[in-house]
Protein backbone atom coordinates (compact mmCIF):
# COMPACT_ATOMS: atom_id res chain seq x y z
CA UNK A 1 0.00 0.00 0.00
CA UNK A 2 0.88 3.65 -0.18
CA UNK A 3 2.11 4.79 3.24
CA UNK A 4 1.64 8.41 4.25
CA UNK A 5 1.88 10.49 7.40
CA UNK A 6 -0.03 13.61 8.45
CA UNK A 7 1.62 16.97 7.96
CA UNK A 8 2.12 18.88 11.25
CA UNK A 9 -1.06 20.71 12.22
CA UNK A 10 0.70 24.10 12.10
CA UNK A 11 1.61 23.46 8.46
CA UNK A 12 -1.93 22.37 7.64
CA UNK A 13 -3.36 25.48 9.33
CA UNK A 14 -1.04 27.61 7.18
CA UNK A 15 -2.16 25.82 4.00
CA UNK A 16 -5.84 26.61 4.66
CA UNK A 17 -5.46 30.03 6.28
CA UNK A 18 -6.93 31.95 3.31
CA UNK A 19 -10.03 29.72 3.31
CA UNK A 20 -13.37 30.36 4.99
CA UNK A 21 -15.07 27.14 4.00
CA UNK A 22 -12.73 24.19 4.06
CA UNK A 23 -13.63 20.65 3.03
CA UNK A 24 -11.42 17.91 4.44
CA UNK A 25 -11.54 14.75 2.30
CA UNK A 26 -10.55 11.34 3.62
CA UNK A 27 -9.78 8.17 1.69
CA UNK A 28 -10.91 4.67 2.57
CA UNK A 29 -7.93 2.82 1.14
CA UNK A 30 -4.21 2.77 2.05
CA UNK A 31 -4.22 5.88 4.21
CA UNK A 32 -7.03 4.43 6.30
CA UNK A 33 -4.90 1.35 6.95
CA UNK A 34 -1.83 3.38 7.89
CA UNK A 35 -4.02 5.63 10.03
CA UNK A 36 -3.13 8.88 8.30
CA UNK A 37 -6.18 9.90 6.26
CA UNK A 38 -9.19 7.69 6.99
CA UNK A 39 -12.54 8.79 8.35
CA UNK A 40 -11.25 8.85 11.94
CA UNK A 41 -8.23 11.00 11.15
CA UNK A 42 -10.38 13.35 9.07
CA UNK A 43 -12.78 13.96 11.99
CA UNK A 44 -9.96 14.41 14.51
CA UNK A 45 -8.21 16.93 12.27
CA UNK A 46 -11.46 18.80 11.60
CA UNK A 47 -12.09 19.16 15.36
CA UNK A 48 -8.55 20.35 15.97
CA UNK A 49 -8.74 22.94 13.21
CA UNK A 50 -12.15 24.19 14.39
CA UNK A 51 -10.71 24.70 17.89
CA UNK A 52 -7.68 26.47 16.42
CA UNK A 53 -9.87 28.80 14.32
CA UNK A 54 -12.06 29.53 17.31
CA UNK A 55 -9.01 30.41 19.41
CA UNK A 56 -7.81 32.73 16.64
CA UNK A 57 -11.27 34.29 16.44
CA UNK A 58 -11.61 33.18 12.85
CA UNK A 59 -15.03 32.88 11.31
CA UNK A 60 -15.62 29.93 8.98
CA UNK A 61 -16.75 26.34 8.47
CA UNK A 62 -14.86 23.11 8.26
CA UNK A 63 -16.75 20.26 6.63
CA UNK A 64 -15.67 16.63 6.06
CA UNK A 65 -16.28 13.73 3.71
CA UNK A 66 -14.50 10.40 3.34
CA UNK A 67 -14.83 8.51 0.08
CA UNK A 68 -14.01 4.91 -0.88
CA UNK A 69 -10.88 5.90 -2.84
CA UNK A 70 -9.53 9.22 -4.00
CA UNK A 71 -7.68 7.58 -6.88
CA UNK A 72 -10.81 6.84 -8.90
CA UNK A 73 -12.89 9.52 -10.64
CA UNK A 74 -16.26 7.88 -9.94
CA UNK A 75 -15.71 8.17 -6.17
CA UNK A 76 -14.14 11.62 -6.47
CA UNK A 77 -17.34 12.70 -8.28
CA UNK A 78 -19.28 12.00 -5.08
CA UNK A 79 -17.58 15.05 -3.57
CA UNK A 80 -19.20 17.48 -6.02
CA UNK A 81 -21.86 18.90 -3.73
CA UNK A 82 -19.56 19.65 -0.81
CA UNK A 83 -16.71 20.83 -3.02
CA UNK A 84 -19.06 23.42 -4.53
CA UNK A 85 -19.55 25.04 -1.10
CA UNK A 86 -15.86 24.98 -0.20
CA UNK A 87 -13.17 27.49 -1.14
CA UNK A 88 -10.34 25.12 -0.17
CA UNK A 89 -10.27 21.33 -0.36
CA UNK A 90 -7.82 19.68 2.04
CA UNK A 91 -7.15 16.12 0.89
CA UNK A 92 -6.01 13.50 3.38
CA UNK A 93 -5.36 11.12 0.51
CA UNK A 94 -1.94 10.27 -0.83
CA UNK A 95 -0.38 12.44 -3.54
CA UNK A 96 -2.43 10.55 -6.10
CA UNK A 97 -5.68 11.43 -4.34
CA UNK A 98 -4.81 15.13 -4.11
CA UNK A 99 -4.19 15.22 -7.84
CA UNK A 100 -7.31 13.29 -8.82
CA UNK A 101 -9.42 15.75 -6.81
CA UNK A 102 -7.63 18.73 -8.36
CA UNK A 103 -8.17 17.28 -11.84
CA UNK A 104 -11.88 16.68 -11.16
CA UNK A 105 -12.46 20.21 -9.85
CA UNK A 106 -10.36 22.56 -12.00
CA UNK A 107 -11.64 25.75 -10.37
CA UNK A 108 -10.93 24.63 -6.78
CA UNK A 109 -7.84 25.18 -4.65
CA UNK A 110 -6.79 21.70 -3.45
CA UNK A 111 -4.04 21.24 -0.83
CA UNK A 112 -2.34 18.14 0.66
CA UNK A 113 -2.79 17.27 4.34
CA UNK A 114 -0.39 14.31 4.22
CA UNK A 115 3.18 13.64 3.24
CA UNK A 116 3.14 10.58 1.00
CA UNK A 117 6.09 8.43 1.95
CA UNK A 118 6.50 5.08 0.25
CA UNK A 119 5.14 1.79 -1.00
CA UNK A 120 5.22 -0.51 1.99
CA UNK A 121 3.37 -2.54 4.53
CA UNK A 122 2.59 -3.03 8.21
CA UNK A 123 5.43 -4.78 10.05
CA UNK A 124 3.71 -4.51 13.42
CA UNK A 125 0.96 -2.40 14.93
CA UNK A 126 1.82 1.23 14.32
CA UNK A 127 4.94 0.53 12.23
CA UNK A 128 5.06 0.61 8.43
CA UNK A 129 8.16 -0.05 6.35
CA UNK A 130 9.13 0.57 2.75
CA UNK A 131 9.34 -2.42 0.45
CA UNK A 132 8.87 -1.24 -3.14
CA UNK A 133 10.42 1.62 -5.12
CA UNK A 134 8.12 1.20 -8.14
CA UNK A 135 11.09 0.81 -10.53
CA UNK A 136 8.93 -0.96 -13.09
CA UNK A 137 11.26 -3.92 -13.70
CA UNK A 138 11.10 -6.37 -10.81
CA UNK A 139 14.22 -8.36 -9.94
CA UNK A 140 13.04 -9.93 -6.68
CA UNK A 141 13.55 -13.41 -8.18
CA UNK A 142 17.29 -12.66 -8.26
CA UNK A 143 17.58 -11.36 -4.73
CA UNK A 144 15.62 -13.80 -2.64
CA UNK A 145 12.54 -11.61 -2.45
CA UNK A 146 14.34 -8.63 -0.88
CA UNK A 147 14.55 -5.48 -2.98
CA UNK A 148 18.00 -3.85 -3.17
CA UNK A 149 16.73 -1.03 -5.38
CA UNK A 150 14.78 0.53 -2.54
CA UNK A 151 16.03 -1.21 0.60
CA UNK A 152 19.74 -0.62 -0.07
CA UNK A 153 20.52 3.04 0.65
CA UNK A 154 22.64 3.13 -2.52
CA UNK A 155 20.39 0.93 -4.71
CA UNK A 156 23.41 -1.29 -5.36
CA UNK A 157 22.66 -4.26 -7.61
CA UNK A 158 25.94 -6.03 -6.80
CA UNK A 159 26.12 -5.52 -3.06
CA UNK A 160 26.85 -5.20 -0.26
CA UNK A 161 29.03 -2.10 -0.16
CA UNK A 162 31.88 -1.76 2.32
CA UNK A 163 29.69 0.08 4.79
CA UNK A 164 27.68 -2.99 5.80
CA UNK A 165 28.58 -3.94 9.34
CA UNK A 166 27.00 -6.26 11.89
CA UNK A 167 23.90 -6.48 9.74
CA UNK A 168 23.16 -2.78 9.50
CA UNK A 169 23.52 -0.13 6.84
CA UNK A 170 26.22 2.55 7.06
CA UNK A 171 23.51 5.19 7.09
CA UNK A 172 22.09 4.24 10.51
CA UNK A 173 22.16 1.38 12.96
CA UNK A 174 18.39 0.99 12.82
CA UNK A 175 18.45 0.35 9.06
CA UNK A 176 19.09 -3.30 8.21
CA UNK A 177 21.58 -3.82 5.37
CA UNK A 178 19.43 -5.12 2.51
CA UNK A 179 22.37 -7.09 1.14
CA UNK A 180 22.96 -8.81 4.48
CA UNK A 181 19.29 -9.80 4.39
CA UNK A 182 19.65 -11.00 0.80
CA UNK A 183 22.80 -12.94 1.65
CA UNK A 184 21.24 -14.60 4.70
CA UNK A 185 18.10 -15.59 2.83
CA UNK A 186 19.87 -16.96 -0.24
CA UNK A 187 22.30 -18.84 1.99
CA UNK A 188 19.39 -20.37 3.88
CA UNK A 189 17.75 -21.39 0.61
CA UNK A 190 21.00 -22.76 -0.85
CA UNK A 191 20.93 -20.25 -3.69
CA UNK A 192 24.08 -18.18 -2.99
CA UNK A 193 25.31 -18.79 -6.54
CA UNK A 194 22.82 -16.10 -7.62
CA UNK A 195 25.12 -13.56 -5.99
CA UNK A 196 28.14 -14.60 -8.05
CA UNK A 197 26.57 -13.29 -11.25
CA UNK A 198 27.35 -9.69 -12.10
CA UNK A 199 24.11 -7.77 -12.53
CA UNK A 200 24.36 -5.31 -15.42
CA UNK A 201 23.38 -1.63 -15.19
CA UNK A 202 19.64 -1.29 -14.83
CA UNK A 203 17.51 0.26 -17.54
CA UNK A 204 15.84 2.97 -15.50
CA UNK A 205 13.39 3.94 -18.24
CA UNK A 206 10.76 1.77 -16.57
CA UNK A 207 11.24 3.87 -13.43
CA UNK A 208 10.49 7.60 -13.20
CA UNK A 209 13.65 8.29 -15.20
CA UNK A 210 11.69 7.49 -18.37
CA UNK A 211 9.19 10.26 -17.60
CA UNK A 212 5.74 9.96 -16.01
CA UNK A 213 4.42 6.45 -16.49
CA UNK A 214 1.16 5.05 -17.75
CA UNK A 215 -0.26 1.54 -17.74
CA UNK A 216 -2.86 0.54 -20.28
CA UNK A 217 -4.73 -2.76 -20.17
CA UNK A 218 -6.71 -2.83 -23.37
CA UNK A 219 -9.11 -5.61 -22.41
CA UNK A 220 -10.17 -3.56 -19.41
CA UNK A 221 -11.05 -0.54 -21.55
CA UNK A 222 -14.70 0.13 -22.22
CA UNK A 223 -14.32 2.61 -25.09
CA UNK B 1 64.90 -3.45 -9.39
CA UNK B 2 64.04 -5.12 -6.17
CA UNK B 3 61.97 -8.18 -5.53
CA UNK B 4 61.37 -11.03 -7.89
CA UNK B 5 59.10 -10.66 -10.86
CA UNK B 6 55.63 -11.86 -9.98
CA UNK B 7 53.54 -11.02 -12.96
CA UNK B 8 49.94 -12.01 -12.60
CA UNK B 9 48.55 -14.76 -14.76
CA UNK B 10 45.82 -12.59 -16.23
CA UNK B 11 47.67 -10.24 -18.53
CA UNK B 12 45.40 -7.38 -19.48
CA UNK B 13 44.35 -7.14 -23.07
CA UNK B 14 44.96 -4.27 -25.45
CA UNK B 15 47.64 -1.58 -25.36
CA UNK B 16 51.09 -2.48 -26.60
CA UNK B 17 50.73 -6.12 -25.69
CA UNK B 18 52.61 -5.95 -22.40
CA UNK B 19 50.94 -2.95 -20.83
CA UNK B 20 47.29 -2.12 -21.27
CA UNK B 21 47.63 1.55 -20.38
CA UNK B 22 50.21 4.34 -20.11
CA UNK B 23 50.01 4.01 -16.29
CA UNK B 24 53.30 4.01 -14.39
CA UNK B 25 51.56 2.19 -11.53
CA UNK B 26 50.74 -0.64 -13.93
CA UNK B 27 54.43 -0.89 -14.82
CA UNK B 28 55.55 -0.92 -11.20
CA UNK B 29 53.10 -3.68 -10.33
CA UNK B 30 53.77 -5.76 -13.42
CA UNK B 31 57.52 -5.54 -12.74
CA UNK B 32 56.79 -7.26 -9.45
CA UNK B 33 57.71 -4.38 -7.17
CA UNK B 34 56.00 -4.03 -3.81
CA UNK B 35 53.99 -0.91 -4.64
CA UNK B 36 53.29 2.13 -2.51
CA UNK B 37 50.33 4.38 -3.18
CA UNK B 38 49.10 7.21 -1.04
CA UNK B 39 46.19 9.60 -0.83
CA UNK B 40 45.80 13.33 -1.23
CA UNK B 41 42.54 14.86 -0.04
CA UNK B 42 41.60 17.90 -2.18
CA UNK B 43 40.67 21.08 -0.28
CA UNK B 44 37.24 22.62 0.29
CA UNK B 45 38.28 25.56 -1.85
CA UNK B 46 39.59 26.38 -5.31
CA UNK B 47 43.19 26.56 -4.06
CA UNK B 48 45.42 23.93 -5.70
CA UNK B 49 48.68 24.90 -4.01
CA UNK B 50 48.39 22.26 -1.27
CA UNK B 51 47.72 19.48 -3.78
CA UNK B 52 50.75 20.51 -5.85
CA UNK B 53 53.01 20.74 -2.80
CA UNK B 54 51.97 17.31 -1.54
CA UNK B 55 52.41 15.85 -5.03
CA UNK B 56 55.93 17.31 -5.40
CA UNK B 57 56.99 15.45 -2.24
CA UNK B 58 54.90 12.30 -2.55
CA UNK B 59 55.86 11.56 -6.18
CA UNK B 60 59.24 10.34 -4.94
CA UNK B 61 57.83 8.29 -2.07
CA UNK B 62 54.95 6.55 -3.82
CA UNK B 63 54.05 5.00 -7.16
CA UNK B 64 50.64 6.57 -7.34
CA UNK B 65 48.68 9.26 -5.55
CA UNK B 66 44.92 8.84 -5.06
CA UNK B 67 42.76 11.92 -5.37
CA UNK B 68 39.62 11.40 -3.37
CA UNK B 69 36.24 12.21 -4.88
CA UNK B 70 34.30 14.37 -2.40
CA UNK B 71 35.15 11.92 0.38
CA UNK B 72 32.60 11.51 3.15
CA UNK B 73 30.27 13.41 0.81
CA UNK B 74 31.80 16.79 1.64
CA UNK B 75 32.15 19.14 -1.32
CA UNK B 76 35.78 19.50 -2.34
CA UNK B 77 37.81 20.41 -5.38
CA UNK B 78 37.00 17.68 -7.89
CA UNK B 79 39.20 14.62 -8.21
CA UNK B 80 39.67 15.14 -11.94
CA UNK B 81 41.10 18.65 -11.52
CA UNK B 82 43.15 17.49 -8.52
CA UNK B 83 44.57 14.66 -10.63
CA UNK B 84 45.60 17.17 -13.29
CA UNK B 85 47.44 19.23 -10.66
CA UNK B 86 49.24 16.10 -9.46
CA UNK B 87 50.21 15.19 -13.00
CA UNK B 88 51.56 18.70 -13.60
CA UNK B 89 53.68 18.35 -10.46
CA UNK B 90 55.23 15.16 -11.84
CA UNK B 91 53.08 12.72 -9.89
CA UNK B 92 51.14 9.63 -10.94
CA UNK B 93 47.50 10.42 -10.22
CA UNK B 94 44.95 7.75 -9.34
CA UNK B 95 41.63 9.46 -9.86
CA UNK B 96 38.85 8.25 -7.59
CA UNK B 97 35.33 8.26 -8.91
CA UNK B 98 32.14 7.49 -7.03
CA UNK B 99 28.78 6.38 -8.38
CA UNK B 100 27.07 8.58 -5.82
CA UNK B 101 27.17 11.88 -7.69
CA UNK B 102 27.19 10.95 -11.35
CA UNK B 103 25.11 8.87 -13.70
CA UNK B 104 26.59 6.73 -16.47
CA UNK B 105 26.62 9.68 -18.86
CA UNK B 106 28.67 11.91 -16.55
CA UNK B 107 30.97 9.04 -15.52
CA UNK B 108 31.92 8.15 -19.09
CA UNK B 109 32.27 11.81 -19.99
CA UNK B 110 34.64 12.41 -17.05
CA UNK B 111 36.67 9.33 -18.00
CA UNK B 112 37.13 10.67 -21.53
CA UNK B 113 38.11 14.05 -20.11
CA UNK B 114 40.54 12.56 -17.61
CA UNK B 115 42.22 10.41 -20.24
CA UNK B 116 42.54 13.45 -22.51
CA UNK B 117 44.46 15.16 -19.71
CA UNK B 118 46.91 12.29 -19.30
CA UNK B 119 45.30 10.52 -16.34
CA UNK B 120 45.56 6.76 -16.62
CA UNK B 121 44.55 5.29 -13.25
CA UNK B 122 40.97 5.15 -12.05
CA UNK B 123 39.59 3.84 -8.77
CA UNK B 124 35.91 2.89 -9.07
CA UNK B 125 33.87 3.43 -5.92
CA UNK B 126 30.29 3.45 -4.72
CA UNK B 127 30.88 6.42 -2.45
CA UNK B 128 30.03 7.27 1.15
CA UNK B 129 26.35 8.01 1.61
CA UNK B 130 25.54 11.71 1.30
CA UNK B 131 23.94 11.86 4.76
CA UNK B 132 27.49 11.75 6.21
CA UNK B 133 28.51 14.93 4.44
CA UNK B 134 27.74 18.61 4.49
CA UNK B 135 24.85 18.39 2.03
CA UNK B 136 22.74 15.67 3.63
CA UNK B 137 19.67 16.84 1.70
CA UNK B 138 21.33 16.06 -1.64
CA UNK B 139 19.81 13.53 -3.98
CA UNK B 140 22.03 10.53 -4.63
CA UNK B 141 22.47 9.08 -8.08
CA UNK B 142 23.65 5.44 -7.95
CA UNK B 143 22.57 4.91 -11.54
CA UNK B 144 25.27 2.23 -11.61
CA UNK B 145 27.26 0.57 -8.84
CA UNK B 146 31.04 0.24 -8.47
CA UNK B 147 31.18 -3.20 -10.10
CA UNK B 148 29.22 -1.95 -13.10
CA UNK B 149 31.56 1.07 -13.25
CA UNK B 150 34.57 -1.27 -13.46
CA UNK B 151 32.91 -3.10 -16.36
CA UNK B 152 32.15 0.14 -18.16
CA UNK B 153 35.73 1.48 -17.90
CA UNK B 154 37.14 -1.82 -19.13
CA UNK B 155 34.63 -1.95 -21.97
CA UNK B 156 35.57 1.59 -23.02
CA UNK B 157 39.23 0.59 -23.04
CA UNK B 158 39.25 -2.97 -24.34
CA UNK B 159 36.20 -3.09 -26.57
CA UNK B 160 36.22 0.61 -27.52
CA UNK B 161 32.54 0.83 -26.70
CA UNK B 162 30.44 3.05 -24.52
CA UNK B 163 28.10 1.43 -22.02
CA UNK B 164 25.24 1.78 -24.52
CA UNK B 165 27.21 -0.28 -27.03
CA UNK B 166 28.08 2.61 -29.38
CA UNK B 167 31.59 2.49 -30.73
CA UNK B 168 34.35 4.84 -29.54
CA UNK B 169 35.69 5.60 -32.98
CA UNK B 170 39.15 6.78 -31.92
CA UNK B 171 41.27 7.57 -28.87
CA UNK B 172 39.51 5.31 -26.40
CA UNK B 173 40.38 6.13 -22.76
CA UNK B 174 43.04 3.73 -21.47
CA UNK B 175 42.63 3.50 -17.72
CA UNK B 176 44.38 1.11 -15.34
CA UNK B 177 41.35 0.09 -13.34
CA UNK B 178 41.21 -0.19 -9.59
CA UNK B 179 38.56 -0.92 -7.00
CA UNK B 180 38.25 -0.82 -3.25
CA UNK B 181 37.55 -3.71 -0.93
CA UNK B 182 36.71 -3.65 2.73
CA UNK B 183 37.88 -6.83 4.47
CA UNK B 184 36.15 -5.56 7.60
CA UNK B 185 32.69 -5.19 6.12
CA UNK B 186 29.98 -7.79 6.51
CA UNK B 187 28.93 -10.42 5.71
CA UNK B 188 32.58 -11.38 6.20
CA UNK B 189 32.30 -14.74 4.45
CA UNK B 190 30.89 -13.02 1.36
CA UNK B 191 33.55 -10.28 1.06
CA UNK B 192 35.93 -12.48 -0.92
CA UNK B 193 33.17 -13.65 -3.25
CA UNK B 194 32.33 -10.03 -3.90
CA UNK B 195 36.01 -9.28 -4.51
CA UNK B 196 35.92 -12.08 -7.08
CA UNK B 197 33.05 -10.26 -8.79
CA UNK B 198 35.12 -7.07 -8.94
CA UNK B 199 37.99 -9.02 -10.48
CA UNK B 200 35.63 -10.71 -12.95
CA UNK B 201 34.27 -7.27 -13.83
CA UNK B 202 37.82 -6.22 -14.72
CA UNK B 203 39.48 -4.68 -11.67
CA UNK B 204 43.26 -4.86 -12.03
CA UNK B 205 44.26 -3.50 -8.67
CA UNK B 206 42.54 -3.33 -5.30
CA UNK B 207 43.11 -0.84 -2.51
CA UNK B 208 41.68 -2.05 0.78
CA UNK B 209 40.06 -0.21 3.65
CA UNK B 210 42.64 0.70 6.32
CA UNK B 211 43.78 -2.25 8.33
CA UNK B 212 44.11 -2.18 12.10
CA UNK B 213 42.81 -5.69 12.76
CA UNK B 214 45.63 -7.74 11.27
CA UNK B 215 44.21 -11.07 12.41
CA UNK B 216 40.99 -10.52 10.47
CA UNK B 217 42.90 -9.26 7.42
CA UNK B 218 45.06 -12.40 7.46
CA UNK B 219 41.92 -14.54 7.52
CA UNK B 220 40.60 -12.49 4.60
CA UNK B 221 43.80 -12.99 2.61
CA UNK B 222 43.72 -16.72 3.28
CA UNK B 223 40.27 -16.82 1.67
CA UNK B 224 41.58 -14.63 -1.19
CA UNK B 225 44.38 -17.13 -1.84
CA UNK B 226 42.01 -20.10 -1.58
CA UNK B 227 40.02 -18.54 -4.42
CA UNK B 228 43.23 -17.86 -6.38
CA UNK B 229 42.40 -14.16 -6.48
CA UNK B 230 45.89 -13.09 -5.38
CA UNK B 231 47.08 -14.35 -8.76
CA UNK B 232 44.47 -12.35 -10.63
CA UNK B 233 44.58 -8.91 -9.06
CA UNK B 234 47.16 -6.69 -7.38
CA UNK B 235 46.07 -6.16 -3.78
CA UNK B 236 47.38 -3.07 -2.02
CA UNK B 237 46.71 -3.18 1.70
CA UNK B 238 45.35 -0.01 3.29
CA UNK B 239 47.27 1.80 6.02
CA UNK B 240 46.14 4.83 8.00
CA UNK B 241 48.60 6.36 10.45
CA UNK B 242 46.73 7.75 13.45
CA UNK B 243 47.84 10.90 15.26
CA UNK B 244 46.26 10.02 18.59
CA UNK B 245 44.27 7.52 20.61
CA UNK B 246 41.31 9.83 20.12
CA UNK B 247 41.63 9.54 16.35
CA UNK B 248 41.65 5.73 16.65
CA UNK B 249 38.60 5.88 18.91
CA UNK B 250 36.80 7.93 16.29
CA UNK B 251 37.78 5.47 13.53
CA UNK B 252 36.34 2.66 15.64
CA UNK B 253 32.91 4.30 15.19
CA UNK B 254 33.16 4.68 11.41
CA UNK B 255 30.92 2.15 9.61
CA UNK B 256 32.95 -0.62 8.04
CA UNK B 257 36.08 -0.06 10.19
CA UNK B 258 37.45 -2.33 12.90
CA UNK B 259 40.01 -1.00 15.37
CA UNK B 260 41.04 -3.39 18.17
CA UNK B 261 40.81 -1.99 21.72
CA UNK B 262 44.42 -3.08 22.45
CA UNK B 263 45.67 -0.76 19.74
CA UNK B 264 43.84 2.18 21.29
CA UNK B 265 45.25 1.22 24.68
CA UNK B 266 48.78 1.07 23.28
CA UNK B 267 48.35 4.50 21.68
CA UNK B 268 46.84 6.02 24.82
CA UNK B 269 49.81 4.79 26.84
CA UNK B 270 52.39 6.32 24.50
CA UNK B 271 54.28 9.43 25.53
CA UNK B 272 54.42 10.79 21.99
CA UNK B 273 51.23 9.60 20.31
CA UNK B 274 52.13 10.90 16.84
CA UNK B 275 55.44 9.03 16.90
CA UNK B 276 53.59 5.94 18.14
CA UNK B 277 51.15 6.30 15.24
CA UNK B 278 54.07 6.23 12.82
CA UNK B 279 55.59 3.21 14.61
CA UNK B 280 52.29 1.32 14.42
CA UNK B 281 51.95 2.13 10.70
CA UNK B 282 55.50 0.96 9.98
CA UNK B 283 55.02 -2.26 11.96
CA UNK B 284 51.77 -2.86 10.12
CA UNK B 285 53.45 -2.40 6.71
CA UNK B 286 56.18 -4.84 7.71
CA UNK B 287 53.60 -7.41 8.78
CA UNK B 288 51.56 -6.89 5.60
CA UNK B 289 54.66 -7.36 3.41
CA UNK B 290 54.93 -10.88 4.76
CA UNK B 291 51.39 -11.85 3.77
CA UNK B 292 51.32 -13.77 0.52
CA UNK B 293 49.23 -12.02 -2.10
CA UNK B 294 49.74 -8.49 -0.75
CA UNK B 295 51.42 -6.62 -3.61
CA UNK B 296 51.80 -3.26 -1.99
CA UNK B 297 50.41 -0.78 0.48
CA UNK B 298 48.05 2.14 0.12
CA UNK B 299 48.79 4.79 2.74
CA UNK B 300 45.81 6.98 3.57
CA UNK B 301 47.26 9.63 5.86
CA UNK B 302 44.05 11.60 6.24
CA UNK B 303 44.91 15.32 6.62
CA UNK B 304 48.48 14.17 7.44
CA UNK B 305 49.99 13.70 3.97
CA UNK B 306 53.33 15.13 5.15
CA UNK B 307 54.02 12.05 7.28
CA UNK B 308 54.06 9.65 4.31
CA UNK B 309 57.78 10.04 3.41
CA UNK B 310 58.83 9.18 6.97
CA UNK B 311 56.63 6.07 7.03
CA UNK B 312 57.83 4.92 3.60
CA UNK B 313 61.48 5.38 4.60
CA UNK B 314 61.10 3.67 7.96
CA UNK B 315 59.28 0.76 6.32
CA UNK B 316 62.28 0.29 4.02
CA UNK B 317 60.30 1.15 0.91
CA UNK B 318 62.43 4.10 -0.18
CA UNK B 319 63.63 4.81 -2.83
CA UNK B 320 60.79 3.86 -5.14
CA UNK B 321 61.61 1.93 -8.32
CA UNK B 322 62.11 3.83 -11.55
CA UNK B 323 60.04 2.56 -14.46
CA UNK B 324 59.96 3.68 -18.06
Amino acid sequence: MIVAEPKPIAEVAELIKTGRHVLIVGCGECVTVCQAGGEKEVEVLASALRILWKKEGKDGTIDTQTIVRQCEPEYVAELAKKVKDADIVLSLGCGVGVQFIAEAYPDKWVVPGLNTKFGGGTVKAGVWEERCGFCGDCILHLTGGICPVIRCSKSILNGPCGGSQDGHCEVAKDIPCAWQLIYDRLKGLGRLELLDEIRPPKDWRTSRDGGPRKFVKEEAMIE
Amino acid sequence: MTGERTELTTATAGGDGVYATPSRLERVLKAGHFAVTCEIGPPQSAKAEGIRKHAEVLKDYSDGQNLTDNQTAIVRLCSLAAAVHVKAAGGEPIMQMTARDRNRIAIQSDILGAASLGISNLLCLGGDHQTFGNHPGARNVHDIDSIQMIQIVRQMRDEKKFQCGAEIKSDEPRMFVGAAENPFGDPFEFRVRRLAKKVAAGAEFIQTQCIFDLERFERFMRMVRDEGLDEKVYILAGITPAKSAKALQYMQTVPGMRVPDELIKRMAGAEDQKAEGVRIAVEMIQALKEIKGVRGVHIMAIAWESIVPEIVEKAGLYPRPKVA
